[in-house]
């Protein structure tokens, strides 16, 4: 942040720079964007504001939300990680072929899938530091072979069940009277949202966003760039993992498990404004991100949007939406003094 | 910038905005929308009831009739039974050899992981028996071009003795059974036709237009008129599977079911749950049609966890879904796309060597599971995984059961 700040009328009520804030442009684009997506379905299908609807809108976001941040931290760090989805995928298929139905061996299959997904990002992340493979390559490789490795290993199609046990987390919940259900989903977010946030703020989270933003000055103030992201890359697989578990407890297994997840959870961390190549954004506008993709697809189904025209209607409102917000960095920002302290480290 | 600033969220608000206007209308004419917008102009030569591209009148009245006749062959024996078989002598293919050869489409879905296991069951007892010397196979991965290439490489070597071919589509992969056919070899195909009769023999259960009915016919039945049915799609533009929502659509407008919409779900479990869920909360939703049974136990916990009464269910013989089904003791149906067909192509390459007569068109028979002999079918299945299917047909296999189960 080399800028001059701009010369700012005096006396400037708050009420301008929120607005400002809220329509100017960059990460806050998404939580407009966010705000005017529920206010539309709030409009055609007043239902979805009662709490058990709401809840279960959580339910079924909390997953995007948890690979949001995993990918945030990637693309803050100026990587992508394509490996998410098929991870998704192969841990829900491996959940099931091991528990098979058997309540006890819950605990032990879910750490197994903790290790292999910390050892899924530590190959994702050596393999791109260390071996300097770009990690679109990388990821794109990790992606094809835990795609094929599952495929080989199962004959195709997923076997086995998952326990009772497994599924509470993404479909059990504590029951009460209003909300119906508070679904553990909701908690488990909540400290992930928590956790991130505290890292971003934390030395790590500042070095995070320093070797994203330039890599050699990072370099040269001491920070140790190759472990700095490949923690990152860890951290992506671990959450993924933890999304596994969340899609798996909220579905069940099939064979396309994870299809495709990768794609939506970088067209969420970009929709709240965090730039591809690194260095700028905030893990909570990533996010609102893909709270913004999940209410996007919710008021398609509210709206009966023919199947056929939705992604098209998808595409043009994040190139829109992304465009907007884009527009903030071509002129000059908003000064540092202003409502928006520290935005590029993760408030 | 400014101008670029407005812009943009013009753009937004105007595509939040139209997409409201253009669908906020009643629900029966959203379908329109939707069959218009999926259907280019054919010249206006679509009929009225159905205006679907995919609909061909004849062929759909004549798949209802076949579930009503009686087939020929060993009753005990469902994949050597045939619908009014023609049949055709085969002593002009005698060969001097043994060797077998499969192009397979894919085995990207547990319906084919479950037909191809059986498959090799039953070519194994013909290698113990000395019929079958070689089985040869390659697998194109859903890829048309691959699967051309293929059955091209089957044809040059020049080594096989007959050729049994899936077609992963129809009219791509025609010019390259038609190859095949001109190599002088017999050509079997099986599941999904292709454009031409050159081959010895098309195996195929009755189709989808009597799957798609199977299901809408059960929910008229058991469905109070005026009820609300949710139609769950994997995809669009798959021969196979529009056919089952034609028929579908066509027994629907003959009812008083009101369709609240057909949504494309790609067979994925969450967002099937997520659709039926948001279903649910705007409204009461009585009876669920799908045009395949994969992620059929999603869309009924949905129901459970939104704390709603159990739909009339159309599922699939998937063992997963029909596991549920005795377990909550809900009205459904799982309609069957006879997976024992895996074993006819084998019986039949046996035959032509043999100089057995085979019919020229061979219509196996497709009878839903229902109630009644539900319990049955998930006895004889006991132990096998929750995608496996009933009506996989190779409980006589040397393999049994334990290939299914290992998979």
């Amino acid at each position: 942040m080399t800028q001059t700040p701009a010369p700012q009328r005096q006396g400037g009520n708050r009420a301008a720079g929120l607005l400002a804030a809220l329509f100017g442009g960059g990460s806050a684009t998404v939580f407009a964007l966010l705000v005017v997506i529920f206010a539309v379905i709030a409009v055609v299908n007043p239902g979805f504001m009662e709490p058990p609807s709401l809840m279960a809108f959580i339910k079924n976001a909390a997953p995007l939300v948890i690979l949001a941040v995993g990918q945030y931290f990637v693309i803050v760090a100026g990587e992508l990680d394509l490996s998410v989805g098929s991870l998704v995928g192969a841990q829900v298929v491996i959940a099931a072929a091991l528990i098979d139905g058997e309540e006890s061996r819950t605990v032990p299959v879910m750490l197994l899938m903790l290790a292999f997904g910390i050892v899924v990002g530590l190959v994702n992340g050596l393999i791109t530091t260390l071996l300097k493979v770009h990690s679109l390559i990388t990821t794109l490789g990790m992606m094809l072979v835990l795609y094929g490795a599952i495929r080989l290993w199962t004959g195709g199609s997923p076997t086995g069940a998952l326990s009772e046990g497994f599924r509470q987390a993404g479909r059990g919940g504590i029951e009460m009277s209003v909300v119906r259900l508070l679904p553990w989903a909701l908690f488990i977010l909540v400290a992930v949202v928590i956790a991130a946030v505290v890292l971003m703020r934390s030395p790590y989270g500042r070095t995070l966003i320093a070797a994203g933003d330039n890599e050699k000055a990072a370099a040269f103030s001491g920070v140790r760039v190759w472990q700095v992201r490949t923690a990152a890359f860890v951290l992506s697989s671990v959450l993924a993992s933890l999304a596994g578990v969340l899609i798996g407890g909220y579905a069940g297994v099939t064979a396309q498990v994870g299809d495709g997840l990768e794609f939506t959870a970088i067209t969420a961390v970009v929709l709240g404004g965090v730039v591809l190549g690194g260095g700028r954004g905030t893990v909570v506008a990533a996010m609102a991100g893909a709270l913004t993709v999940e209410a996007l697809f919710t008021l398609f189904n509210q709206l009966s949007l023919p199947s056929t025209i939705r992604p098209a209607v998808q595409g043009v409102i994040i190139i829109a939406a992304v465009a907007y917000a884009a527009r903030e960095r071509s002129r000059p920002a908003v000064p540092a003094t202003d409502a928006r302290p520290d935005e590029t480290t993760g408030s | 910038m400014r101008k670029l600033r407005v812009l943009s969220a013009g753009a937004v608000t105007a595509v939040l905005a139209l997409t409201a206007c253009t669908t906020d209308e009643p629900a029966d004419t959203t379908d329109e929308v939707d069959q218009a917008a999926e259907q280019p102009d054919d010249g206006g030569q679509s009929s009225e009831g159905s205006g679907d591209e995919w609909f061909v009148q004849a062929e759909y009245e004549k798949q209802l009739a076949q579930r009503d006749k009686e087939p020929e062959g060993p009753a005990d024996k469902p994949w050597l039974q045939a619908i009014d078989p023609e049949y055709v002598e085969t002593a002009e293919y005698a060969q001097d050899g043994n060797t077998l050869c499969f192009s397979n489409a894919s085995v990207a879905n547990p319906w084919r992981v479950t037909g191809w296991i059986t498959m090799q069951q039953q070519v194994q007892v013909y290698k113990d028996s000395g019929d079958i010397g070689e089985f040869r196979v390659s697998d194109a991965g859903g890829d048309d071009n691959k699967q051309i290439s293929d059955i091209q490489a089957f044809v040059d070597a020049g080594d096989c003795n007959a050729i049994i071919i899936s077609p992963s589509t129809t009219a791509t992969l025609t010019p390259a059974v038609e190859a095949a056919c001109q190599s002088g070899v017999p050509v079997i195909v099986f599941d999904r036709g292709v454009n031409t009769d050159c081959m010895v023999t098309f195996i195929h259960p009755i189709g989808g237009y009597a799957y798609g009915a199977d299901g809408a016919e059960f929910l008229v039945e058991n469905l109070e008129p005026g009820s609300k049915v949710l139609a769950l799609r994997i995809l669009p533009g798959v021969d196979v599977l529009e056919h089952r929502w034609a028929a579908a659509q066509e027994i629907f407008a003959d009812s008083d079911l009101e369709i609240l919409g057909n949504e494309f779900t790609e067979g994925d479990a969450a967002t099937i749950k997520d659709t039926v869920t948001q279903y649910l909360q705007r409204g009461e939703v009585d009876g669920i049609w799908m045009d395949a049974g994969d992620g059929a136990v999603a869309a009924v916990e949905a129901f459970e966890d939104t704390g709603n009464d159990y739909p009339v269910m159309v599922g699939e013989d998937e063992l997963g879904f029909m596991r549920k089904w005795k377990e909550t003791g809900m009205t459904a149906i799982a309609p069957a796309y006879s997976n024992f067909q895996w074993r006819t192509p084998i019986e039949a390459a046996v035959k032509i060597w043999n100089g057995e007569k085979v019919p020229s068109e061979w219509v196996l028979p497709q009878e839903p599971i229902t109630e009644e002999d539900r319990d049955e079918y998930l006895d004889r299945n006991e132990g096998m995984p929750d995608l496996h299917y009933a009506k996989f047909g190779g409980e006589d296999l040397p393999g049994f059961p334990e290939a299914w189960q290992d998979r």
